[in-house]
């Protein structure tokens, strides 16, 4: 991924970029700068064959195969495949059938997930840089080091250390016995926890949902099941996305933090402000850059999560934490359908897309704060 | 000027880009035929496998293959085979000779990817009907199967005796199975252990006469009164608490809690041997049939076989490298490495002969009933076990209804 802007937008602009609103005399070759363009691409033509070739050409051909009935055999182009156009988008949308049942079904679980991870991972990664910052903390190297551990650690070898952490007879639940809970068998719970919750507070039974909830279907999923909430099974993923993926966004939020001038702090504090109102009102106005793009990298990655679920759960139980990106890979390499399958991850694409565009409206500079956020000049 | 230049670079990348892709495209076109080569080949051997029992054992295999021949035979083990197989495929460079599982089996041959040989084997009609039956596609045989497995019954012995049962008490009918559970039950220890999904279940379906699909597997039958009646007595047997799933046992597997002495009784296949030899060897059990149902005895197979690449440039020594895998001598020494059932009948004395504790597996041949092969039963057999897992508090019937609404619309497209 690439998280830097365009450069061409930071270039600074001078009146010497702009030869034609100069008084020109007339002209018969192409003059001095008449071959920048052509220049220009030459330079970047090494990187625009390689992008076509490794990003432009595969998107294109499986943007193809989503709209067409290729079997897996031989080149998607061959004369053999057929154009069927929205057939395998339809099934997941449309047509009421298992795969409509199984993609929404991940939909929702990958839902609920985004929505716990993201904010809890950025909240604990600023958390996390806000005492790193701190002058005086000793053993700073030591923790900074200890808290990018495990985002630079394979999350396979993760996922595997979880996998026994949380088994039924495994440390977590050894030392919730210590306290006297008994402790779900966490990767087995297909159960979510907002119908467990409802349980709980006895407004309603799982066994015997409401029907005014499990009666009404919203694209083949009832209501009651669109509300479920993460299973039991999804929170241990949670818990484990969260705490390896924060020490990385802390790296951010502490990179940022530095970054900050001293005088500003030094001026609020003269000013009389507290310590929360300088933390809300001016460190975190300042990085809000940081914020927008924590946010916005762990609303993508939060989507796409794969690695996760293909060595843990597979789905399991019960479905639960089948998620659209697992079950792109299922629908392709399992049941060798191979237009629905990269239709589920066209699909996944524009999902993230207008999600972004939400996160971006949300975080966007209102005029009453951007006083607030605009850098000062030094 | 600027922008003009610019413009014709930019429909020129994409031009340039399009008919790269296309040209990768036009190389490995599907109707082109792969010339063959003859004499010495090079082959390459791709095989899925749970240790380095079975990959050595095939690796011995192939060598001597090798020598005989003079050609070279390289044996790789698969991280995952249906990806690996499938870029194999796509890009037009498939391994010369891998293993297919039954349940993938049918994509493959409907795409064209495997040769069919099997029709042209003279040892044919020496292989088990049923392993035959599950390779076979609109009446030609694709591929040999290499061995396979079947479930029985395997029952702690020390358990056994504690509750006072004895070699008459053997269960052979599902009233039997039940009786005997219940007394295996006790405070610490559950009768029997079975498999949340349709591969352990689904034999119980069969023993009452039903299945998923109708034998061709071009109808659904799921919702018959077969069906249902097996899962009720699923039902019956959980809700009892005579038999419980592995997870609710705190185990991975079946075997797993078993081995562990958490349950009595256990219904497995083949594969449970090497695990208790490793992780249990102090273990003392013993292998019996499945009991009968209403309808017949019944059980499932699981089975693999030796697949050939329509796109090998060395298809008869690939051939000729099965057919040496396939010598029933080769057969016993897999046997002997890995503990799988040899898929030749003529094999079938020595085999019993020499292994006479795993008689029930092998006896299972008979009456055994192969998977599901057509590939987009994959996610609603997946389905279905999301539903067997929710009893014994699920409906059985609405189970069946939904599998059987699944399944009819799966094996229409």
């Amino acid at each position: 991924m690439r998280y830097s802007t365009d450069p061409m937008k930071e270039r600074p602009v001078t009146p010497g970029d702009r030869p034609r609103t100069r008084p020109t005399r007339p002209r018969n070759g192409p003059g001095i700068r008449g071959r920048e363009g052509v220049a220009g691409w030459l330079f970047a033509a090494p990187v625009v064959v390689i992008l076509g070739l490794f990003l432009l050409a595969p998107i294109l051909l499986a943007l193809w195969v989503s709209l067409s009935d290729w079997n897996g055999s031989g080149s998607p182009l061959a004369s053999g495949v057929h154009f069927v156009g929205g057939r395998n988008y339809a099934a997941l949308l449309t047509r009421d059938g298992l795969a409509r049942d199984d993609f929404m079904v991940s939909l929702r679980n990958n839902f609920y997930y985004v929505l716990l991870v993201v904010p809890l991972q950025t909240v604990l990664a600023l958390g996390l840089a806000l005492a790193l910052h701190r002058r005086r903390l000793a053993g700073r190297n030591f923790f900074r080091t200890a808290y990018y551990f495990p985002s630079v650690t394979s999350s396979v070898a993760i996922s595997v250390v979880f996998l026994f952490l949380f088994s039924s007879s495994g440390t977590i639940n050894a030392l919730l016995r210590l306290v006297g809970v008994h402790g779900p068998s966490w990767f087995a719970d297909p159960r979510g926890i907002l119908q467990l919750l409802l349980f709980q507070l006895g407004l309603a039974d799982p066994a015997h949902p409401p029907a005014m909830l499990a009666g009404h279907h919203v694209f083949g999923l009832s209501v009651w099941d669109w509300l479920s909430g993460p299973s039991v099974a999804m929170c241990s993923i949670v818990f484990l996305v969260v705490w390896t993926s924060a020490g990385g966004y802390m790296l951010m939020f502490l990179a940022a933090l530095q970054n900050l001038p001293v005088s500003v702090q030094e001026a609020a504090v003269v000013d009389g402000a507290t310590p929360s109102q300088r933390l809300r009102r001016v460190t975190l106005p300042m990085i809000r850059p940081t914020v927008f793009l924590v946010l916005t990298i762990g609303l993508i990655g939060t989507w796409q999560v794969f690695d996760q679920i293909y060595v843990m759960s597979q789905g399991n139980p019960g479905k639960t934490t089948l998620t659209p990106a697992y079950l792109s890979y299922t629908t392709s390499f399992t049941s060798q359908q191979w237009g629905r399958g990269t239709a589920i991850a066209f699909i996944l694409f524009l999902v993230i897309v207008v999600f972004t565009v939400i996160q971006r409206w949300v975080l966007r500079e209102r005029d009453g704060r951007r006083r607030w956020s605009r850098r000062p000049t030094a | 000027m600027r922008i003009s230049v610019s413009r014709t670079l930019g429909v020129l990348t994409a031009v340039a880009a399009l008919a790269t892709t296309a040209a990768c495209g036009s190389g490995f076109d599907n109707n082109s035929a792969t010339p063959q080569k003859t004499g010495k080949a090079h082959l390459n051997v791709l095989v899925a496998t749970s240790g380095t029992a079975d990959l050595d054992a095939v690796r011995q295999a192939a060598a001597k293959w090798a020598a005989s021949t003079g050609s070279t035979a390289t044996v790789s083990p698969a991280q995952d085979m249906n990806q690996q197989l499938t870029q194999g495929f796509a890009s037009g460079k498939p391994p010369d000779v891998f293993m297919v599982d039954a349940t993938q089996f049918e994509a493959y041959a409907k795409a064209g990817d495997l040769e069919p040989y099997g029709q042209t084997l003279s040892y044919r009609d020496d292989l088990y009907p049923t392993l035959r039956q599950s390779f076979t596609l609109d009446g030609t045989l694709y591929c040999a199967p290499k061995d396979f497995s079947t479930l029985a019954l395997e029952i702690n012995n020390a358990a056994w005796q504690k509750a006072g049962l004895t070699d008459a008490d053997v269960p052979t009918t599902w009233d039997q199975l039940e009786t005997v559970a219940r007394k295996l039950t006790t405070g610490k220890q559950v009768g029997l252990a079975l498999g949340d999904t349709r591969d352990r279940i689904g034999a119980f379906m069969v023993q009452a006469g039903g299945w998923v699909t109708s034998d061709d597997q071009r109808t659904a039958t799921a919702d018959t009164p077969a069906n249902l009646e097996a899962l009720q007595f699923v039902q019956k047997l959980l809700a009892e608490g005579v038999a419980k799933y592995p997870k609710q046992l705190d185990s991975g597997w079946s075997g797993e809690a078993f081995g562990k002495g958490r349950a009595a009784m256990a219904i497995e296949g083949n594969w449970l041997r090497g695990a208790m030899k490793t992780d249990y060897p102090d273990i003392s059990y013993r292998v019996v049939p499945l009991p009968s149902g209403p309808k017949s005895q019944g059980t499932l197979s699981f089975t693999q076989c030796w697949g050939v690449a329509a796109k090998s440039q060395f298809k008869q020594q690939a051939i000729d490298l099965v057919n040496s895998f396939m010598t029933p001598e080769q057969q016993m020494v897999f046997a002997d490495a890995f503990g799988v059932m040899p898929s030749r009948m003529s094999v079938r004395a020595e085999y019993q002969q020499k292994f006479p504790q795993d008689a029930a597996f092998l006896d299972g041949a008979d009456y055994a009933r192969g998977p599901v092969t057509a590939p987009t039963m994959n996610a609603v057999l997946a389905d279905f076990d999301t539903g067997l897992q929710g009893l014994p508090q699920a409906d059985p019937e609405q189970i069946l209804r939904r599998l059987q609404k699944h399944t009819a619309d799966a094996l229409q497209h």
